[in-house]
């Protein structure tokens, strides 16, 4: 096997077709862009359910897909935590956060922070999180990107530049769409790709059970004879040698979802707090059916195609889907997952890249630099310019990471948004004498924490897999670094809170977000669009 | 709700009198007192599972029937809580979280206006 799978031609075919029609749709929806309700939050005219099949089309990033078939298919069981914990991490959002944030934000997760607080110092510090999450959530979708294309356009792993070039005119495109269709082409494109992984992974998973019978039990025994590992591949532990590594990831996979800007901004799509609650529930379903799917897929592809094949293909661990597609159905087949699996990064990368813009936009250009004395289209203009700029810096990014597994790198975006984000949010919904210099320390710190942690962990340098080989400068031993910087980020809440303690409390605008986070009383209503 | 004065002294905004009544007192309650709960087990069940994943990785390799482990058995079983517990929050909001609610945001939205 020297990597070479399908027929090029019509694995472009295929993907040229996918991106004519989704920018089709992203055109049309855009005609009625108009305000910067519009751009940022889609008019708020989209429903529960639609919100909740755009959101599970957010949510089960490149990570989801290749990542974790690719990492069970690989490391078998280890790659399930990764689904249990991107699922149940659901539940946070579903009690705690999405209903009283739709209730109290306007457009970013800035405004729910600086709901209270002074303004311009928090919102400052929720824009740069919010930077910081979206840049390593991008890196991991366009690493992802990269390997895919290489494997359709059977670019072999030596040949980086071809590689890089690919991931360059993957990013290109993906702005595009969100320069030309806003919050609403955005959520569109993502409705169509939840709808088209859902069903794909849907017709894999019936076809490979097909091979053995319909019998989970026989693909598993299937999978174990293939694997060098035998049965280890059925338990914990061939992934994470390191028990607190475990753990670590587990706390930063469940805590993170809830603090995730880009997921968070869908909730200001729907028009109310009881819609936001239904598209969570649509989300859970779609989420937790499709991780069962790929259950199978990464046993099946361990089973069918084999660790070493997928190893040593191009794209790496993350090609184990499209390998297993071809294995099934030949080079239609995948051509059609690949085009999905696409599709799937495309519109993750669209909505975190106009999230990014957003927040930038809506939080340090109107709010810290202009101090709310702008016009909504000079906002709006500078999301757009935003989204080039990020763009460029994903492309840049993705090209370091190319070949890393996306779903470990997805996982450290969940540790800095748990660690920078979910405390401030949860304490200013909660906790009334939480305060301006409580969010500035959690937010700061908490972000301080995770990435110094992870630069000086073996995922950046010092280990096999590390981003950066040729040194070794790594003292923190684990690869995620949730165990220590979520409680740091919580106990830097309650210091900062009490340092802080002498700060006027502003009561007015205490009872304010408590009436409104838990009544929907003056909340940001749908806006009425006739075109 | 037509007069507002005995809500509160005149100085204080609708949404402070309508944080100060026994209604939206009430209604803060009942979410509290369902979501932290629920918070707690699940975190706790989750927890659980992590720590069984890492400490007694012998004990998620037994199999039970075929090739089918009590490691896949107890994290099919994660996925079967979120669900359960998706559905009860919707119910309990539906029913006992959602008619308060709008009561009082027509008073606030009324009063308003």
């Amino acid at each position: 096997m020297n990597g070479t799978v399908g027929n090029v031609g019509l694995n472009v075919g295929i993907f040229a077709v996918f991106v004519l029609l989704t920018l089709v749709v992203v055109y049309r929806a855009s005609r009625s862009n108009r305000t910067a309700s519009d751009y940022y939050a889609a008019g708020r005219s989209f429903t529960g359910s639609q919100n909740g099949i755009a959101i599970s089309g957010d949510y089960l990033s490149a990570a989801s897909f290749l990542g974790i078939a690719g990492a069970i298919s690989v490391y078998g069981y280890d790659g399930f935590l990764y689904s249990i914990g991107f699922l149940v991490a659901w539940l946070v959002a579903l009690l705690l956060v999405a209903e009283l944030l739709r209730n109290t934000g306007k457009f970013t997760m800035g405004d729910v922070l600086s709901f209270r607080m002074k303004q311009r110092p928090v919102r400052a510090a929720a824009a740069t999180s919010t930077l910081v999450v979206s840049f390593f959530y991008l890196i991991a979708q366009m690493a992802g990107a990269g390997g895919l294309i290489a494997l359709l356009l059977q670019i072999p792993n030596s040949n980086k530049l071809g590689q890089s070039i690919v991931i360059g005119v993957v990013g290109l495109v993906m702005v595009a769409y969100v320069l030309v269709g806003g919050m609403k082409g955005t959520t569109w494109v993502q409705i169509i790709k939840a709808a088209l992984l859902v069903v794909g992974a849907f017709v894999m998973t019936f076809w490979v059970l097909g091979e053995f019978g319909l019998n989970f039990s026989a693909l598993l025994s299937a999978a174990v004879e293939k694997s060098t590992k035998g049965d280890a591949i059925l338990a914990p532990g061939l992934q994470y040698k390191n028990k607190l590594d475990f753990i670590s990831l587990g706390l930063a996979l469940l805590l993170g979802t809830a603090g995730l800007p880009h997921i968070l901004m869908r909730f200001y799509t729907v028009p109310t707090a009881k819609e936001a609650r239904k598209s969570v529930v649509w989300a859970i379903w779609l989420i937790g059916i499709f991780y069962l799917f790929t259950l199978v897929l990464g046993y099946g592809a361990a089973a069918l195609v084999g660790p070493e094949v997928i190893s040593k293909a191009p794209g790496g661990v993350n090609s184990a889907a499209p390998l297993l597609a071809f294995q099934l159905g030949g080079e239609v087949l995948l051509g059609l997952i690949s085009a999905i699996a696409f599709a799937t990064i495309l519109a993750v990368v669209a909505g975190l890249t106009i999230t990014a813009s957003a927040s930038f936009a809506h939080d340090v250009y109107a709010n810290v630099i202009k101090k709310g004395q702008t016009t909504p289209g000079s906002e709006v203009r500078v999301a757009r310019t935003t989204a080039l700029v990020i763009g460029i810096v994903a492309i840049a990014g993705g090209i370091l990471a190319n070949g890393q597994n996306v779903a470990f790198l997805v996982a450290l975006a969940f540790a800095v948004a748990a660690s920078a984000n979910l405390p401030t949010i949860l304490y200013s919904l909660f906790w009334k004498r939480f305060n301006t210099t409580g969010a500035l320390w959690s937010i700061y710190g908490g972000l301080a924490v995770c990435l110094v942690l992870i630069v000086f962990s073996p995922a950046v340098s010092g280990s096999e897999s590390a981003m950066i080989k040729s040194v070794d400068f790594h003292w923190f031993p684990l690869s995620n670094p949730g165990i220590i910087s979520i409680p740091v980020s919580f106990l830097l809440g309650v210091i900062g809170t009490f340092v802080g303690r002498r700060e006027p409390f502003n009561a007015e605008k205490y009872a304010e977000m408590e009436v409104r986070s838990l009544t929907g009383a003056g909340a940001e209503k749908a806006v009425v669009n006739t075109a | 709700m037509s007069t507002t004065d005995e809500w509160g002294p005149p100085d204080t905004t609708v949404y402070q009198r309508v944080q100060a009544t026994p209604e939206f007192a009430q209604l803060r309650r009942r979410l509290r007192r369902f979501v932290f709960p629920m918070s707690a087990v699940f975190l706790v069940w989750y927890l659980v599972y992590v720590l069984l994943a890492s400490y007694a990785p012998g004990f998620m390799a037994t199999k039970l029937a075929g090739e089918f482990t009590v490691g896949l058995l107890i994290g099919l079983l994660q996925f079967v809580s979120t669900f359960v517990i998706t559905t009860m929050y919707v119910r309990f909001a539906d029913r006992s979280l959602d008619p308060a609610a709008e009561r009082i945001r027509r008073e606030i939205e009324g009063d308003a206006a």
